[in-house]
């Protein structure tokens, strides 16, 4: 494949001509590949940064919320009357105030900024007060009553299944199961009927949450003339935009949201919070600034993390591990709303097969209400759990066909340029090279298989999304977009709307179009995240940013560029396609003595075509697949990596020790390595949490004595995060294949490199001792009971047992591109669009206004 | 954020003007040393105070008076820092250092204190929530509420004592020392707990735990292993603690086996000091030793892990304390790179 | 009732006479008093290091130290950090290994590993974990951090070489390609 040049639009289709004024050589790239300090570093560790909770405004008072203590309720009543009276209080509201319903996707309006007729679990927002101080609001909200009628409770997927009364919504699929999919890709039996073996496997995945260092916070502050200014720690600032006019009956131009520094998302600020909606709306009732800072209780009760998801997996394979057919059940604890649920749902099939070789596949899903904190995307969204399962599922594979399991990955790759079963196109593939590097460097080869009794390899991989192919509002408008302004001071500004969430967007955005103008990172000036003044960018989720981000701002910074060289090219008399934007000049590069400095080509340029200011924008390309369904998975192009894990087990005790993780990552092309390996170690790091500890789990008290349903370990303390002393070390390779998609060919890195570490870490763990450990986290007492259990004669296996036997109706059938199929389903109208059904393609909301 | 409710505070700089305060306030009054553990449990509301009386510039608390080979007397205001840094302790009592070390993080070491480790409130995961949470549950019998949701047919509240220090100079055979207006008491630290998570401490409301006095550690061996999910931060859910004395021929002569976390108090398994007192530190007697102290083990399901599972530990525990000063090799990992 | 406290704190090397409520800690009177707002909170139960700041030299959690008790001890904040514009070898190591991420556990780690420096010029990996093994941070996956203490430590010793390895930089080399 032919390297992208820098400060090219990257995409065939769209490259300018090869004479364009300023392209450079790959070898030439000055910015772009170089590991240079972070854009924010200096205000980050001089505590400069202003993360939300550090604002204060004239005049601004504190809020805090009332929230549910009872998991399912019908509100009967609310007496705020004391706390109106108690000193300090400037306001109060309950959901009578805000009555219009939100939600992030289109087909999912379920949430109240505060609760109106019912409470759907135990945090869930009632009533907000606002007073002079924060312990005042604090003390006003415990003088609030709130009168329940107690409902029964539903706390998993096996009751959402057997209750349907009573409903926790009144919409949905069937009963409490939000949604319900069907879809099959190609003659499924005729494949299971080809293989040579069929393996199963049933396997959990335990919900856990982003746990960010920062709580959230925002401040809404009213500005007069009927405008609000929200600022607030969020990693989508247009969808909080959106969703706030919507609630508050705004017209959305008056409406401002900025993104502050966000002190840590990983997801869990990617949707529209309570908080936000009633601090925006406290203010315009108060008429004065209204700060909240979320407890880290309530962070818990935000929550939008990962779903706990069962899953069953049957494949075929042929004798040589090639796979034929595939069928994938999942079910997913949805909680109490919606959210992403929707999405994620979909995400639990989607990359199933951008991987390896999958010529035909069947993938059924539920997902239930639940009286929870609702479930939402977690870095590598609902992707992590199925991916658990297809590569501890591989390595049994791999063991019983007598493969080793990383010539069994290695076989089967998908080759690149590929067209999935289910419509995906992938392009650029570096899962091989990933293999190879894990491989070779753990030494795999000669000690897998081969250690100690106690002591484990295990090998695993992954593949995530650089960008959702598919805007959450579908439409026609870019989904990203950089505006830059230069001036004859030689200053570059650049004004996007993404959100810096620690990833290090502000470093990609300054990158690319300090590489492609030939000037100093410190010579860019950001403004972003500020929906008032940057052209909206999605946001900070579906690792999209560096792609759809950097792909804006180089072409805003090309057309720049060529505005400067075309005006610079007639002062210098020298043509167009010879100039050079280096060093923060501009120069002939057949006579570098001549030139200008940047700030004079500037100045040549606004004298020849006035103020200049330029725009680029990014689209995803359209992806084949055209059933209901296809619009989750696309994206311009994939990562992949891969992992292999050492651990040390004392069978005894079933403690157990990670002593290396060797990962590789695919990332095209690192814009700065130093932050590209950062996003690999953190990666490494949530998913060793999620594999060794981290659990979002919940306790009923005794049925006869309560109906209590309430989360089990609400704290920093209980919820169990690694510390310095879980976290082994990491040696991490970076597979840079450039790929046409990407801007100078980087994909993306923030979610992928945690896919292969949970199933790596039970794979080692298997390795080490030889029993399987079926679902995560892992608990040493599930190694125990397996080594216990293997000892008396068992499977040594410790895992769930049966997949709930769900009725799945019809499947949509979509043949495969092999088969000849189109990308469309050849059943829609049997397969229906269910009554009330919310996948996103369907584009209804049963409560939608008119 | 969360903040503590309102309350006075008096900072006096000696024992009498504090025990003098604590007799002549109105309303609730509580002592605070450290705060690592009274301030949690305010800003939750478990505790509530109109008047807190803070020893913190009480001099006359801090310091380690003695010397190795000798009674050592450590102050009751001494943070746990300075226990683990020691060098008395380091030498004499390396297991209380290590016990010490082990607590939480350097920073919370550096604020609490050996008196407020003992002290320490203790533990359970329905009662160290928010009053919000707690509300949820209507509360439990330690605060509030009527039943103990570990186990709503007993009587008592089975909340779990949590200090490190605590099992291990019960094994050294530790004395505290405690001041009131009327006068001074010594008991042992054994004598300081109560088998029950409300009324944990035997301390009267009106006596100041002053100082923890060390007998000399001659001849002691002694060993602290702690089993916890995290190696910092976390408290935690097994301890255990061996002391004893081995004669000229290597056969124990005295012996202590204390558990913590396992229980509302420290626990003492005598059945293990039976088995031990007479024999040579093999690897069978450390075994059966072991495998005799989990009988007084009641771990229940209000900590990190499955009880259950917590429960097998003791034996793993308790015979890595005792492999250990046996000089044997360690069988059992650690789960995790701490030092 | 509120009760208040007027109290001289010496706060990075500077006296200032503050009033503020008996029962705010010192995080609360940092921030909402001071206008320093570098210390930053994550759990304000003393569960997760993030308002680590220094008390006469020590790291201590600022969530859990009452502000009263605090007279005429010296506080010393992130703020405090820099020389005049000169970032501190420890702000700079962390600005350019992206030891800091989102920046939020950031003041409390670098106020620990000050603190760690102070007492121990050339500290191991081992003893950095150990010593900021209270901090919690979700970002890093702690090695950048680790790395970063590291350098800042070379440094500070006058060292001419002191700087990241390769690897820290670019990766480890892919087995096979030589480089």
């Amino acid at each position: 494949m032919t390297p992208p040049r820098s400060g090219q639009v990257i995409a065939p289709d769209q490259a300018p001509p090869a004479s364009a004024p300023g392209s450079t050589q790959e070898d030439d790239l000055r910015v772009v590949g170089t590991p240079f300090r972070r854009v924010d570093g200096w205000a980050k560790v001089t505590g400069q940064t202003r993360f939300a909770d550090d604002l204060t405004f004239p005049r601004m008072v504190h809020m805090r919320l009332v929230r549910s203590t009872l998991p399912h309720a019908f509100i009967r009543g609310i007496d705020t009357s004391k706390a109106e009276e108690m000193p300090g209080v400037v306001g109060v509201l309950t959901g009578k105030d805000m009555p219009e319903p939100f939600g992030v996707l289109p087909v999912s309006q379920d949430e109240h900024a505060l609760c109106l007729e019912k409470v759907r679990f135990v945090g869930d927002p009632v009533v907000a007060v606002a007073a002079l101080t924060e312990d005042q609001a604090a003390d006003a909200c415990s003088a609030v009553t709130i009168e329940y009628e107690p409902l029964a409770t539903i706390s998993s997927v096996d009751e959402a299944i057997e209750t349907s009364e009573p409903l926790i919504h009144d919409y949905g699929d069937e009963g409490n199961l939000h949604k319900k999919i069907s879809l099959q890709f190609g003659a499924v039996d005729d494949g299971f009927a080809q293989a040579d073996e069929i393996f199963e496997d049933v396997m959990f995945y335990e919900g856990s949450t982003h746990l960010p260092m920062e709580q959230h916070a925002a401040v809404a502050v009213p500005e007069g003339g009927g405008r609000i200014t929200l600022y607030t720690s969020t990693q989508t600032p247009h969808y909080v935009h959106k969703v706030l006019a919507t609630v508050l009956g705004m017209p959305a131009s008056r409406v401002r949201v900025i993104a502050c520094s966000v002190g840590g998302g990983f997801g869990g600020k990617s949707d529209i919070f309570s908080h936000e909606i009633v601090a925006a709306k406290m203010a315009l009732v108060t008429g004065r600034p209204v700060k909240i800072c979320l407890n880290r209780e309530e962070v818990f009760y935000c929550h939008r993390g990962r779903h706990p998801v069962l899953m069953h997996l049957r494949t075929g394979f042929t004798k040589d591990g090639a796979m034929v057919a595939q069928h994938l059940k999942t079910a997913l604890d949805g909680g109490a709303y919606g959210s992403y649920g929707v999405a994620s749902t979909y995400y639990t099939g989607a990359l199933q097969t951008v991987t390896y070789g999958l010529p035909r596949y069947r993938f059924d899903s539920i997902r239930a209400f639940t009286n929870k904190p609702p479930c939402g995307p977690k870095r590598g969204h609902a992707t992590v759990q199925p991916r658990f399962a297809l590569e501890v599922h591989l390595d049994k594979a791999a063991q019983r066909l007598g493969i080793d399991p990383a010539d069994l990955r290695l076989n089967n790759l998908l080759p690149p340029d590929s067209i999935t079963a289910n419509y995906l196109k992938v392009g650029t593939i570096g899962l091989g090279a990933c293999i190879q590097a894990v491989v070779d460097g753990s030494g795999w080869r000669e000690r897998f298989q081969s250690l100690p009794h106690g002591r484990g390899l295990g090998l695993a991989c992954g593949s995530y999304l650089t960008g959702a192919g598919l805007p959450i509002h579908w439409n026609h408008l870019p989904q990203s977009a950089v505006q830059l302004k230069l001036d004859r001071m030689g200053t570059v500004a650049a004004y996007c709307g993404e959100a810096e969430i620690g990833q290090g967007s502000d470093s990609v955005l300054a990158a690319c179009v300090a590489e492609v103008l030939g000037i100093g990172l410190d010579d860019v000036l950001l403004c972003v995240g500020d929906t008032g003044l940057t052209p909206v960018d999605l946001g900070s989720y579906s690792s999209r940013v560096t792609l759809m981000v950097g792909r804006a701002a180089i072409q805003a910074a090309e057309r720049a560029r060529d505005r400067l060289a075309e005006a610079v090219a007639e002062k210098l008399d020298v043509p167009a396609d010879r100039l050079v934007f280096a060093e923060s000049r501009v120069f002939d590069s057949g006579n570098p003595e001549n030139g200008m400095p940047f700030a004079e080509a500037v100045q040549r340029a606004e004298e020849k075509f006035g103020a200049l200011a330029t725009t680029g924008s990014y689209a995803p390309p359209r992806a084949p697949g055209r059933y209901r369904g296809s619009g989750v998975g696309p994206s311009p192009t994939y990562s992949y990596s891969a992992s292999v894990i050492e651990v040390e087990v004392d069978p005894e005790t079933g403690l157990y020790r990670v002593e290396h993780v060797w990962i590789a990552h695919d990332i095209g092309r690192a814009i700065n390595p130093v932050l590209t390996i950062g996003q690999v170690e953190g990666s490494v790091y949530m998913g060793l949490g999620e594999a060794m500890m981290e659990e979002q789990v919940f306790r009923r008290l005794p049925k006869n004595r309560s109906n209590a349903l309430v989360h089990k370990v609400p704290s920093m303390l209980e919820y169990k995060s690694p510390t310095f002393h879980e976290m082994p070390p990491v040696t991490t390779y970076l597979i840079e294949d450039p790929d046409p998609e990407g801007p100078f060919g980087a994909k993306e890195v923030g979610q992928g490199p945690l896919l292969p570490i949970m199933p790596a870490l039970a794979n080692a763990i298997f390795d080490a001792v030889g029993v399987r450990i079926d679902q995560v986290p892992i608990g040493p007492h599930m190694i125990r009971k397996a080594v216990e259990d293997k000892a008396a004669g068992g499977d040594g296996r410790y895992g769930p047992k049966a997949f709930p036997d769900i009725d799945f109706g019809v499947p949509l059938m979509v043949p495969t591109p092999d088969e000849g199929g189109d990308g469309r389903a050849t059943n829609s109208e049997e397969a229906g669009v269910r009554k009330g059904s919310g996948t996103m393609a369907d584009g209804v909301r049963k409560d939608s206004k008119p | 954020m969360m903040r503590l409710p309102v309350f006075r505070l008096h900072q006096p700089e000696s024992l009498s003007d504090a025990m003098a305060l604590m007799a002549s306030s109105d309303g609730e009054t509580r002592l605070v040393a450290g705060g690592t553990d009274l301030w949690p449990n305010m800003k939750r509301r478990h505790q509530s105070a109109d008047v807190v009386v803070s020893l913190n510039r009480v001099a006359e608390l801090s310091g380690i008076r003695g010397e190795a080979g000798g009674e050592v007397r450590i102050g009751a205001m001494t943070t746990l820092a300075a226990v683990a840094a020691s060098p008395i302790v380091r030498a004499a009592y390396p297991a209380l250092a290590r016990a010490v070390e082990s607590i939480s993080s350097p920073a919370i070491r550096n604020m609490a204190t050996l008196g407020g480790n003992l002290c320490l409130d203790t533990r359970c995961t329905y009662y160290n929530q928010t009053e919000e949470w707690r509300t949820s549950i209507d509360f439990c019998l330690k605060e509030g509420g009527t039943i103990c949701w570990v186990a709503p047919e007993s009587p008592r509240c089975w909340a779990v004592s949590s200090s490190d220090a605590a099992p291990v100079l019960c094994a050294l055979g530790a004395r505290a020392r405690l001041v009131s207006p009327a006068g001074e008491r010594e008991v042992s630290v054994a004598e300081l707990y109560r088998d029950d998570g409300i009324d944990y401490l035997t301390k009267q409301p009106d006596e100041v735990l002053t100082e923890v006095v060390l007998p000399p550690s001659d001849g002691v061996q002694m060993s602290f292993w702690k089993l916890r999910r995290r190696g910092s931060i976390d408290f935690a859910v097994l301890t255990a603690a061996v002391a004893l004395r081995r004669d000229d021929d290597g056969v124990v002569s005295e012996a202590a086996v204390w558990l913590g976390a396992v229980a509302s108090a420290p626990v003492r398994s005598e059945a293990a000091e039976a088995v031990l007192v007479g024999n040579s530190l093999t690897a069978e007697v450390i075994t059966e030793a072991a495998t005799a102290s989990r009988k007084v083990a009641t771990p229940l399901d209000n900590t990190d892990f499955t009880l259950q599972w917590r429960s097998k530990m003791v034996i793993h525990y308790v015979e890595a304390a005792l492999r250990e000063i046996a000089g044997l090799e360690q069988e059992r990992l650690a789960p995790n790179h701490a030092m | 009732m509120d009760h208040y406290t007027t109290a001289t704190l010496r706060v990075n090397g500077q006296d200032l006479r503050v009033v503020f409520p008996t029962h705010h800690t010192l995080l609360e009177v940092l921030r909402e008093e001071c206008g320093l707002t570098g210390t930053k909170h994550g759990c304000e139960l003393g569960e997760c290091g993030t308002c680590t700041v220094l008390v006469d030299g020590e790291p201590v959690l600022s969530c859990l130290a009452l502000t009263a008790e605090m007279e005429g001890r010296s506080i010393e904040t992130v703020e405090g950090l820099q020389d005049g514009n000169e970032l501190h070898p420890l702000q700079a190591a962390f600005a350019d290994l992206g030891a800091a991420q989102c920046g939020y556990c950031t003041p409390g780690m670098l106020m620990a590993a000050k603190a760690l420096l102070a007492e121990n010029d050339d500290p191991s990996a081992a003893e950095i974990r150990t010593a900021l093994a209270g901090n919690l941070c979700r970002c890093t996956g702690y090695h950048k951090i680790v790395e970063a203490v590291e350098w800042a430590a070379g440094v500070a010793r006058g060292e001419a070489d002191a700087g990241p390895a390769r690897e820290v930089l670019f990766g480890a080399s892919v087995p096979g390609e030589g480089s």
